[in-house]
């Protein structure tokens, strides 16, 4: 004491020794929340996921991300309906993230720069059997074969795809693109057999020995209105033409052809009359509004020419010509007649009332439960018949190419669960990143980049692709727009912003840590984290 | 001109760093090695702006001046928090004289380091509003008018804070304090002009003076780098919310800080040689109310016998805030 200077007494220390985190009520925890748009993606994609590689520029990465869910990211990013981004945060911000046009931009760059998928696991020695190459079955084989599962698909048609060749039309998924995709999952060791018609499905099992089965056979068959039709008239259905036009004679329809329905498929038809040089009208008994078919496609139709009459049903059909009534929407929004008639000039009248689906190879085995004309599954899309799985537009569905991908991939995981006679669980759902768990503040103005249009004649002329993709700036851009729902994007907010210096950074890609000794559980990080990472939970005292 | 944002992708220069920005884009506070001036262990409260806003500055200052930095702290609760004896949580050179003299004292230490010919270490100077605005307001007019190479900065928590909120010249009217009862016709603080430091400061005409928040960390650190750039007498004001002394969550620190300047109840600002430079514009204009309502020292202003005149009367001084220094893009302004 006597050598420290005057009033000194203590050694200077540090307030190291000080640890406040005592102090604390509730501790900051980091967590990953699910975003809003792998929620919503049917073939369950890890969409926020995949976007962090593409965010930094690694695309090749970014695309085997996105390729452990789907098979199929370059065919997606043409056809696929996108709920991810009608359920993307960035929605309430300014507008949706432009997921589907990343996506489509990765598929593209994958098929240019030849990248394949990772080799497949192990063979496991077990042979399934997947009837029909369409977006379901392709799926269903792409994962069985990478679990190391030896996969051949049996098809009907001459060529692989299902819709997505004999339905959607060329100028909205050119098939190069449909083919590339195709064929880097034959190239994981598929056998395709192509012009394979399963008539039963048993004894095709036997023959060729399958310890299971997966059906994704679709939905084909027209359904057929009951018109009163003169013996001249002309009416043939939509899934007949559009397939027809993949073959050499292309269908003769007329100049005037009339398209009956307001779906997606009365859509496609029309637009595809028009190019054809014909004079495309649709007649659907209810409203714009009320049309099953996407606002945006009735739009670019629109925009092409076709001519739709909302409110009418066909009534009659002649040689040249048919009689439409006038429809009213009564309280209930169903349509009634008003008894006031009109008569059109029609050289042939395409039905596009939905499809019904072909079960005869089904015929005979036991335990099936079929109800309103599609198969019924189990939640692991297995039917009534041990081993026989199904999925796709043949089971309950809202009968779109992503769903079909999503019901390959779940059966997929089940059908390996029951090679192996274990049961497939799901990993749990983490809570869902809604809008109110982000912190918009942080997140810079920047609007959706917009896929270029071909211009109207050729769309009007021609079957060349209508919507264009990004390039890699702009795609770059895109991806850049993410907010990253849930999931930590090392902005270094939280490490910013604790007064107490309590979050500790780990260095780039590892993330970061509370000090507990220290953080007395104000909750500003959590509050600051931009992307809702961070949960504040009670301590025990 | 003022900070400007990197408007880009996903979260620009908003957030403290960006994996996506280059390194020498990022913060200091995003740096592994950032010189953490204040370490844990203080004693301030949870959710302290006063401890934050410090540490972003200090650490600033540090990164500007080669880590050749002495900290001058006025009393007050960075000072009492930050250095229980024999404690401390500085981890820079720093000395505390009293209450009124920080400037001073700091003009002192300049001196020095110049008579000893250390020319590269920098003085800072530091305290609250009550000891920069009220107590020690003689000795920094002096500091600003013989232009000693100090920067002085002020956390403006807007009152007394660590004697039990008082009232000191920086705290907004009708905000209740220990000394400003919500009592009486008009409750609170009195309306009047307080006084505005940051313009008596551009009035002594010296190199730079400027205004930030915590919740605008770019912002903040540009500024206090740019003022180490510059020699002479320079200030910048730093609004730090108080959840103790403004009965606020701890949690809402920030926000409030950010309100405060989208409101237009903070301006936020740069200025040389007495003439305004550049101003941090408001990107989301907000009402007044949303930044009163989250703080207890507002209460009085609403429910059952709420003041809507008085909420009107700061909301005008909001909206003079934003005439005079243009805090809004002409369209948003228009639009
Ligand atoms: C005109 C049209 C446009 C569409 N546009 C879109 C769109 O833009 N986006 C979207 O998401 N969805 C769209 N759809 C829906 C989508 O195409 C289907 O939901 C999807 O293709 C269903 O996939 P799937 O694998 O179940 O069946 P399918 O694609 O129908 O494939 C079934 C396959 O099984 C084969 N097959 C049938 N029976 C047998 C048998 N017994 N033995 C062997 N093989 C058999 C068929 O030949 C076919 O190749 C559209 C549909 C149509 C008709
Ligand atoms: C000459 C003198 N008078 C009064 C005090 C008591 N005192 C210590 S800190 C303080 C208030 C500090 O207020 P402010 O400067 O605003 O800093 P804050 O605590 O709010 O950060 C007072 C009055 C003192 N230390 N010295
Ligand atoms: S912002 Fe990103 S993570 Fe969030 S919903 Fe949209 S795409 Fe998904
Ligand atoms: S009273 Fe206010 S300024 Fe003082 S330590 Fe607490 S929060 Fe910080
Ligand atoms: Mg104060």
């Amino acid at each position: 004491m006597a050598n420290k200077p005057f009033a000194i007494t203590l050694k200077p220390g540090t307030s190291l020794a000080n640890l406040t985190g005592s102090w604390r009520s509730s501790r900051p925890v980091y967590l990953n929340r699910l975003p809003p748009c792998n929620n919503a993606c049917p073939a369950g994609e890890n969409i926020q996921g995949w976007l962090f590689h593409a965010e930094s520029g690694d695309y090749e990465q970014a695309w085997r991300v996105l390729v452990r869910d789907n098979p199929l990211p370059s065919v997606m990013g043409r056809v696929c309906y996108h709920p991810c981004e009608t359920s993307c945060n960035r929605g309430q911000l300014d507008e949706a993230v432009g997921i589907n046009s990343v996506e489509r931009f990765l598929g593209d760059e994958a098929i240019k720069r030849g990248w394949k998928f990772d080799a497949p696991a192990a063979s496991t020695g077990k042979k399934v059997l997947v009837v029909g190459a369409g977006p379901s079955g392709l799926s269903a084989a792409y994962h069985l074969a990478r679990m190391g599962h030896q996969v051949e698909i049996q098809e009907a048609g001459p060529l692989a795809g299902g819709m997505m060749r004999f339905g959607i039309p060329k100028y909205r998924l050119p098939r190069d693109v449909l083919d590339a995709e195709v064929q880097r999952i034959l190239d994981l060791g598929v056998t395709l057999k192509l012009n394979t018609k399963v008539e039963n499905i048993e004894q095709s099992m036997q023959l060729g020995a399958f310890d299971a089965a997966f059906l994704a056979v679709g939905a084909h068959i027209g359904k057929r209105a009951m018109i009163p039709a003169g013996d001249a008239s002309h009416i043939v259905d939509a899934v007949s033409v559009l397939r027809s036009m993949e073959g050499e004679d292309k269908p003769m329809l007329g100049r005037k052809v009339v398209v009956y329905g307001g779906g997606n498929t009365a859509i496609d038809v029309a637009r595809t009359v028009k190019r054809m040089g014909g004079e495309p009208l649709i007649v659907y008994r209810r409203t714009r509004d009320r049309a099953p078919a996407h606002d945006f496609e009735i739009e670019e139709a629109l925009q092409e020419g076709v001519m739709i009459k909302w409110l009418s049903t066909i009534k009659q059909a002649e040689a040249g010509e048919i009689t439409v009534e006038r429809m009213e929407l009564d309280d209930k929004g169903f349509p009634q007649p008003t008894g006031e008639f009109e008569k059109l000039e029609a050289d042939s009248v395409v039905l596009a009332l939905g499809q019904d689906v072909d079960l005869s190879l089904l015929q005979g085995v036991p335990g099936l439960d079929v109800k309103d004309g599609v198969v019924q599954v189990t939640p692991d899309m297995m039917t009534g018949f041990p081993g026989i799985f199904a999925g796709g537009d043949m089971v309950p569905s809202e009968r779109t190419v992503t769903v079909g991908v999503g019901h390959g991939k779940k059966a997929a995981r089940n059908i390996d669960a029951w090679l192996r006679g274990i049961t497939y669980v799901p990993e749990p759902k983490h809570e869902i990143a809604t809008f109110d768990k982000l912190n918009p503040w942080y997140y810079s103005d920047a609007d959706k980049t917009v896929r270029p249009m071909l211009d109207i004649i050729r769309r009007q002329t021609s079957f060349d692709e209508v919507q264009g993709g990004l390039d890699e700036t702009n795609a770059l851009f895109e991806a850049r727009r993410c907010l990253s729902c849930g999931n930590c994007f090392e902005c270094d907010n939280c490490y910013g912003v604790c007064p107490d210096n309590a979050v500790i950074k780990l260095g780039p890609g590892k993330g970061f840590e509370f000090n507990y000794d220290y953080c007395k559980g104000c909750g500003i990080c959590e509050a600051e984290c931009p992307c809702g990472s961070i949960k504040m939970v009670p301590e025990d005292i | 001109m003022s900070f400007q944002p990197v408007k880009f992708y996903q979260t620009g220069t908003y957030t403290v760093g960006n994996r996506l920005l280059a390194p020498d884009a990022r913060s200091v506070q995003a740096g592994e090695l950032r010189s953490n001036s204040i370490n844990s262990g203080h004693r301030a409260c949870q959710g302290c702006g006063e401890a934050l806003g410090a540490r972003y500055a200090i650490d600033a200052a540090m990164a500007e001046s080669n880590n050749q930095l002495i900290a001058v702290n006025a009393t007050g609760c960075l000072e009492v928090f930050s250095t229980p004896y024999p404690e401390s949580s500085w981890q820079v050179p720093w000395i505390h004289s009293l209450f009124g003299n920080a400037p001073a004292v700091a003009t002192g230490v300049a001196a020095a380091m110049k008579v000893k010919g250390k020319n590269n270490v920098r003085v800072v100077a530091q305290g609250g509003d009550g000891g920069t605005t009220d107590i020690g307001f003689g000795c920094l007019s002096g500091m600003f008018e013989r232009n000693d190479d100090v920067l002085y900065i002020c956390y403006d928590n807007e009152a007394y804070m660590n004697t039990g909120v008082q009232r000191s010249s920086a705290t907004p009217p009708t905000a209740r304090t220990a000394t400003t009862m919500p009592v009486g016709p008009e409750p609170g603080n009195v309306f009047g002009q307080g006084k505005n430091v940051p313009e008596i400061a551009m009035a002594h005409g010296i190199p730079y003076v400027a205004t930030a928040t915590v919740a605008d960390l770019r912002d903040l650190e540009y500024k206090v780098r740019k003022a180490m750039k510059m020699h002479g007498a320079r200030y910048i004001q730093i609004f730090v919310p108080c959840p103790l002394g403004w009965g606020s969550a701890s949690h809402d620190t920030i926000r409030l800080a950010r309100l405060a300047k989208e409101t237009g109840m903070f301006p936020v600002f740069e200025a040389e040689h007495g003439e305004v430079t550049g101003v941090l514009k408001i990107r989301n204009k907000q009402p007044i109310e949303d930044y009163l309502k989250p703080q207890k020292r507002f209460a009085h202003l609403f429910g059952k016998h709420a003041h809507p005149e008085m909420v009107a009367h700061l909301q005008a001084i909001a909206d003079r805030n934003i005439r005079k220094y243009g805090l809004l893009d002409e369209e948003k302004a228009h639009g």
